[in-house]
């Protein structure tokens, strides 16, 4: 285990390296990009100057409005759906479907209807990861084992009770695989639209400069985002794992 | 005849007043019938894929408050089923069945408490946890649910295991977890559904010794299903031998074993006798389980080997 850790990080670390010595050799010139260590020091100035601050705060609520937004709908929809057979077996092709429809197609009418403020981001951000939830609520669901349900019924819990007490943690080592999902979609979602229009935010700030050649502002935010969404990942990850100890596997 | 008239009057005269006057003092536990069932039988209805199934019954059986219930009959008898209903986890299709007076439908009245077969200790709670579980729903001070929790857990030995999970234990300290789980709500029916049919022989029969104390120490009545013929005539007071499908009680044994005795009855000449009776009633329902009306000794074999 330690050993394949110190492989993966002697992998990344190498990647790096190799970075680092093609932009010092001038084999990839520096208007493309910055050498790593360079983007690193431009990372620290400005984070420190604060002036990304309101585009950072901006980028990061909407993305965990988005997030929590679809995981608590991915949730409930599931639970709702696990009850209702006919509505499942209505809605299951339709889920399975549902990610060869590219919802940034939909950002534009998005916008005429509800203004170019966050919502429609958020709107975005929301569908792209609120199917992934359900779908892996659901595959949890299905395999909580009948006698987990039956004692439910014996220990008399409501159904409210019964949802949140005993399916759900049941289910809980596939749903956390739909939260994973729904937090990378949340990211894409928030900063795809923030890219292709928007008022602020990260993605906007990385558009920005872009059009200006700015490269000590584009490589630092794409390296700060990169930062997030793995540490989001890892925290759910760890989660995961912690989950699968516990169950012995 | 002078002698005559005197001596058949005096026995009703002498036997009437003990039974009436201490009912008390009798070895016998109080004949109240806790639950009850009257004609109740199951029929799955027909649907798409298969036609209507005759599951169950009918079945005439009262369970008498304190009483050790076994039940014995051929896989696929429906003993799960008659569990499932008197428990209110399946409605009857017919007849009514009635707990404490009241009628059972498909809600579990409180006071019965269910183990199953299968391992159903929750994977996410510890041991601890899922004992104290059982309580929810029942209205107790801090102080009163720690109380209950750590006796159901001392009761089946698992007070080391407190901060354990599942995963970390084995088969049989799984299961006492759902029984210890059970016995926190004080019920005052227990269905046991073959607890330890996953469990190796030996483990069984001492698990058999703590559901034994167990029952002996909580007065409650218990009702066990099980596959295990020497199982139910080493537990149980009375033991019902289930017809093949559709399962109705074909005989009921008495084994007249004291409340106080424990897995060496087993040593004890009258336990071949009962277990032998008990195989008599099966052998024939096991075979037509199989798809054999009866088979001659010399045969036995040869249909042993149709059947496999």
């Amino acid at each position: 285990m330690t050993r394949l850790r110190l492989y993966r990080f002697a992998v990344i670390a190498g990647a790096i390296a190799l970075l680092e010595i093609l932009c010092l050799a001038r084999v990839i010139d520096p208007i493309t990009m910055q050498a790593p260590h360079l983007v690193l020091r431009d990372f620290l100035r400005l984070l420190a100057s604060g002036r990304m601050n309101a585009a950072i705060v901006k980028t990061m609520a909407n993305t965990v409005l988005a997030f929590g937004l679809a995981a608590a709908a991915g949730l409930l929809l599931a639970v709702l759906l696990q009850r209702r057979r006919a509505l499942r077996m209505t809605l299951d092709p339709l889920f399975a479907t549902y990610y060869a429809v590219p919802v940034f197609a939909f950002y534009p009418f998005f916008i005429v209807v509800f203004g170019l403020g966050d919502l429609p981001q958020i709107l975005i951000a929301f569908m792209l990861g609120v199917v992934a939830v359900i779908v892996n609520t659901l595959n949890g669901l299905d395999r909580v084992p009948a006698v987990l349900l039956k004692t439910a019924r014996v220990l008399r819990l409501g159904p409210v009770e019964t949802a949140l007490r005993v399916t759900l943690p049941a289910a809980a080592p596939h749903i956390v695989g739909g939260l994973k999902l729904a937090v990378a979609y949340a990211f894409i979602g928030i900063i795809g639209s923030e890219f292709i229009l928007s008022r602020g935010g990260i993605g906007y700030e990385i558009n920005f400069a872009y059009n200006n050649f700015d490269n000590a502002v584009m490589y630092p935010l794409i390296l700060l985002i990169l930062l997030a969404s793995v540490a989001f990942n890892s925290l759910l990850s760890r989660w995961e794992r912690t989950l699968h100890a516990r169950r012995g596997r | 005849m002078s002698a005559g008239a005197p001596a058949s009057a005096q026995p009703p005269a002498s036997a009437q007043p003990p039974a009436s006057a201490e009912p008390s003092a009798s070895a016998e536990p109080p004949v109240t019938a806790q639950a009850s069932l009257r004609n109740v039988g199951k029929t799955f209805a027909a649907s798409r894929e298969r036609s209507a199934l005759h599951a169950l019954g009918p079945i005439d059986l009262d369970l008498k408050q304190g009483e050790f219930f076994a039940v014995v009959g051929p896989s696929g008898c429906g003993k799960s089923t008659l569990l499932e209903i008197i428990a209110g986890l399946t409605a009857a299709t017919e007849g009514s069945v009635e707990f404490e007076g009241k009628p059972v439908r498909s809600d579990v009245p409180e006071g019965v408490g269910v183990v199953f077969q299968e391992d159903a200790s929750f994977p996410w709670l510890t041991v601890e946890d899922n004992v104290a579980f059982g309580l929810r729903r029942t209205a107790l001070s801090g102080g009163e649910r720690e109380r209950r929790v750590r006796d159901a857990l001392g009761i089946v030995g698992l007070s080391d295991f407190a901060g354990s999970y599942p995963a970390q234990l084995s088969g049989g300290m799984r299961q006492r977890v759902c029984i210890a789980r059970t016995l926190v709500t004080q019920p005052r029916l227990i269905l046991l559904d073959e607890p330890f049919g996953a469990l190796d022989q030996q483990t069984r029969l001492l698990m058999g010794d703590e559901v034994l104390r167990l029952w002996r120490e909580t007065s409650a009545t218990v009702f066990l299903i099980t596959h295990a013929l020497d199982e139910a005539a080493m537990l149980a007071d009375r033991i019902g031998v289930m017809s093949a499908r559709p399962g109705r009680l074909k005989d009921v044994v008495q084994t007249g074993w004291p409340r106080d005795r424990d897995s060496r009855v087993v040593e004890r000449p009258e336990f071949g006798a009962i277990t032998a009776r008990l195989w008599h009633q099966l052998r024939e329902e096991s075979l037509k389980t199989l798809g054999r009306v009866d088979a001659a000794p010399s045969e036995r074999s040869a249909a042993a080997v149709h059947v496999s």
